[in-house]
């Protein structure tokens, strides 16, 4: 099994959903999504056999104050060929389909996402806080997250 | 969290284990819902020791945010080290000398055999067995010894540095490392005439927590756990860095995807350590031990990715950089959450007693998940 370079992966990607967009530089290839569109790709990068992204290694959230990027990183156990998915969304109303279904592992990431940046997973079976106390206020990997008492300022 | 605690409308019991519970490591608090001796859920309550390490890294530089990496998964600091060193490597594109390479890799492999000797001990006390852990404890200490030495720590060892390492080795290394290597394999065999030829053992750990090869891959594990469901996922093999494509050993597989492979995994594992240090031990390059670099470290801007092997699994460091002397956000993809993931999955349907067997075997570092 050979895996795919980032050129060949970039043809391919682009016939599942011609709409993407892509980002240059990085060692992998980056491929923007729009949040309505993200189900039915990710379902077709899951299960399509040439691609075969079935592990979800890393999922997280970046602020960039004006908008959040989802970030997802998929290889692939047979290929083994890797690539980043960034889902951009808004950030006064952060909101986004779950991909636990799919990934199992995902399902406790999105529970940290959301208990640090807020973001709703949509359809997700258990959204809670997971790493906070349940009565905690506010999102803390937030740009703007000030805690007067406990933030150590360097 | 504590009101939950009682019997739930079907007549399940609902039980706390942990956060102070000896089988957990640390605190780490299941709440499991039992029917009668079956679980029938397993719930993680994390963030008894969440340091929000990734908020702390945002500001600072990319000189210092290698120290709070040895309290994630403080069994395997030097690896932890040596991923944020080559994130900072790879960014930057600074060469390291040879003489570092060896030496870290070296480090990296004695840490994985003092980590998986922790792990042995810890486990067989968990099942009952309280002298294995002074056993493993005794080898473990000679690792320790050494370390001590050479880096100055015994547990958070911030040896490594971007460009190479921080001070070069003490004189003693190399003699005290074949000796180790002597030590240890004189004792080796001890470990399994002690637990893994018990039959008592075997019977409490075959068959128990089964993991299959794609529930593995879906629950995002790595490392023995995934090994031992058949999963090949050694990022030394896969994506090789510093000088591993050029070593001879082998990654462990094993089908069975019970608690006995990742426990067979694990001690076989060891052994390719010594191999490795073995190869490496007497072919130490002379010459720098740390590559020139300015004082101050500036990241280009973009997004740069690192994944390593550390004891516990695939450790990724992913660093968003905006071009200055801090990151703009890091993220620490830490094998153990992935792994206790999957807890619930392995071991519903079976015993109480049976859930400290098969955790035991998933070898959770609690800082490493917490961060």
């Amino acid at each position: 099994m050979i895996a795919m370079t980032n050129e060949e992966l970039k043809i391919k990607l682009t016939e599942f959903l011609p709409t993407i967009t892509f980002e240059e530089g990085g060692e992998w290839l980056n491929v923007f999504v729009t949040p309505r569109e993200l189900r039915s790709f990710v379902q077709k990068i899951r299960t399509s056999e040439d691609v075969l992204f079935d592990y979800l290694f890393c999922l997280t959230c970046v602020d960039w104050k004006t908008h959040f990027n989802i970030v997802y990183h998929f290889s692939s156990t047979t290929y083994r060929h890797n690539f980043v998915l960034k889902v951009k969304i808004d950030r006064a109303n952060p909101e986004i389909e779950t991909v636990s279904d799919i990934w199992r592992t995902a399902e406790m990431l999105e529970r940290e996402v959301y208990d640090l940046f807020g973001v709703k997973f949509l359809n997700h079976p258990d959204l809670r806080r997971l790493i906070m106390p349940d009565d905690w206020q506010g999102w803390p990997l937030r740009k703007d997250y000030e805690d007067a008492i406990n933030m150590i300022k360097l | 969290m504590v009101e939950e605690i009682g019997t739930n409308t079907e007549g399940d019991l609902i039980i706390n284990v942990g956060p102070q519970h000896p089988a957990t490591h640390g605190v780490l608090h299941l709440v499991l819902t039992l029917s009668g001796e079956t679980i029938k859920k397993v719930e993680p309550h994390l963030g008894y020791i969440h340091r929000s390490i990734e908020k702390m890294c945002e500001s600072l530089s990319y000189r210092q945010f290698i120290y709070v990496t040895s309290r994630m998964d403080y069994l395997s600091s030097h690896i932890n080290n040596h991923a944020c060193a080559l994130t900072v490597e790879k960014a930057m594109q600074i060469e390291v000398p040879q003489r570092a390479q060896y030496i870290r890799v070296i480090m990296d492999e004695l840490t994985r055999i003092a980590s998986h000797e922790l792990w042995w001990g810890a486990m067989a006390m968990d099942l009952g067995a309280f002298t294995p852990f002074f056993h493993a404890f005794r080898e473990r200490e000679t690792i320790t010894d050494i370390m001590e030495k050479t880096c100055g720590a015994r547990l958070t060892m911030n040896y490594m540095v971007p460009g190479g390492v921080m001070v070069d080795l003490h004189p003693d290394f190399q003699k005290d490392v074949k000796s180790f290597i002597q030590l240890y394999k004189s004792k080796f065999e001890e470990y399994n005439e002690l637990v893994t030829g018990n039959i008592i053992f075997q019977n409490r750990m075959k068959g128990i927590g089964i993991l299959s090869k794609e529930d593995a891959i879906s629950y995002g594990c790595s490392g023995p756990v995934a090994r031992a469901s058949g999963v090949h996922c050694d990022i030394r093999k896969l994506y090789p860095y510093e000088i591993y494509s050029q070593l001879e050993f082998d990654e462990i597989l094993d089908t069975a995807g019970d608690s006995f492979a990742r426990y067979m995994v694990r001690l076989k594992e060891m052994q390719q350590s010594i191999r490795i240090v073995e190869q490496l031990i007497d072919n130490i390059p002379e010459g720098e031990f740390q590559a020139k670099t300015k004082a101050v470290l500036k990241l280009p801007k973009g997004e740069f990715y690192q994944r390593v092997e550390t004891a516990r699994g695939e450790l990724g460091v992913y660093i968003v950089s905006e071009g200055g002397t801090t990151p703009y956000r890091i993220k620490f993809r830490s094998p153990g959450f992935s792994n206790l993931s999957a807890l619930e999955h392995m071991v519903k349907g079976l015993k109480i007693g049976d859930l400290v067997a098969a955790m035991g075997t998933l070898d959770l570092v609690i800082p490493d998940i917490d961060r």
